[in-house]
């Protein structure tokens, strides 16, 4: 892991070099990619997957799948805000499940930090499957660092 | 009775006196950080425990379809390498609207590690 104690986040961060290390974890095993990133913002990629389905009937993913990768692209759209890893957890994720996800398409899942202090940063987020105007989920919630941000 | 998700993340059930128990076992799959739960993984199960409450609920109340509709969830403690258990508790079953909790657990049940509130629509 890109993890430093350095106080200051100086060491950049950068969110491709980060899913290049293809973890053995939960992230890794939903198949959840890097797709683009700005200075606070990150875009991942869900690829559509059986063995992800919720209601055998539809086809459609389950609702987990989806807060894992809008969990993920929002911590990493902290990292992105801090220029630097900083080890931290979930405090609250709330989704609203706009729609259900399309059968076969992949999901994007864009994480944004709009605010940071020392000890708790806030994101929010949407989800789509193609077209960013026609969202499948919005995301709110609250990360905190234990040994503070800085 | 589950979803292939369910079987990703390797539940199994157990009977218990209320709603139907869900158990999740630690392994690569479902870690995050290294040695810990993944949030999306806990807030997961707890999306099922709410799913198998609701459903047990409804199918004594004549059956029905469910669509999510939100799911707010609280993580209280890091997710250690231990058994997860998972229960949800409807708290009101209406027409079309379901208020359901769940709690996610490891030692005891009054010391969760994740707790979740949702809304689901009800197709009848």
């Amino acid at each position: 892991m890109p993890g430093d104690d350095n106080a200051a986040p100086s060491i950049g961060f950068d969110p491709r070099l980060f899913f290049k290390l293809r973890f053995v974890n939960h992230s890794g095993r939903l198949g959840i990619g890097y797709r683009d990133h700005g200075d606070d913002w990150v875009e991942l990629t869900l690829p559509y997957a059986e063995e992800l389905i919720g209601d055998p009937s539809m086809g459609v993913l389950a609702s987990g799948p989806i807060l894992a990768l809008m969990d993920m692209a929002t911590s990493v759209a902290v990292w992105r805000k801090l220029d630097a890893f900083k080890p931290h957890a979930t405090l609250d994720l709330r989704i609203d499940y706009l729609r259900p996800a399309r059968p076969g398409q992949t999901v994007i899942g864009r994480g944004e930090c709009y605010r940071i202090t020392r000890s708790i940063a806030f994101v929010r987020g949407q989800a789509h499957d193609g077209d960013p105007a026609d969202p499948l989920a919005h995301v709110a919630g609250t990360f905190m660092a234990a040994e503070g941000y800085w | 009775m589950l979803p292939p998700y369910a079987d990703f993340l390797g539940l199994s059930i157990e009977a218990s006196d209320g709603a139907p128990v869900l158990v999740m076992p630690f392994g690569p799959d479902v870690i995050g950080r290294p040695d810990f739960l993944h949030g999306g993984a806990i807030g997961g199960l707890l999306e099922m425990a709410a799913v198998v409450a609701l459903k047990h609920a409804l199918d004594a109340d004549g059956g029905g379809r469910i669509k999510p509709i939100n799911v707010t969830v609280d993580y209280m403690r890091g997710g250690r390498d231990k058994l997860t258990r998972a229960q949800g508790t409807v708290t009101r079953l209406g027409n079309r609207v379901a208020n359901v909790e769940a709690i996610a657990w490891q030692d005891e049940p009054d010391r969760p590690i994740a707790a979740a509130r949702m809304n689901y629509l009800i197709v009848r």
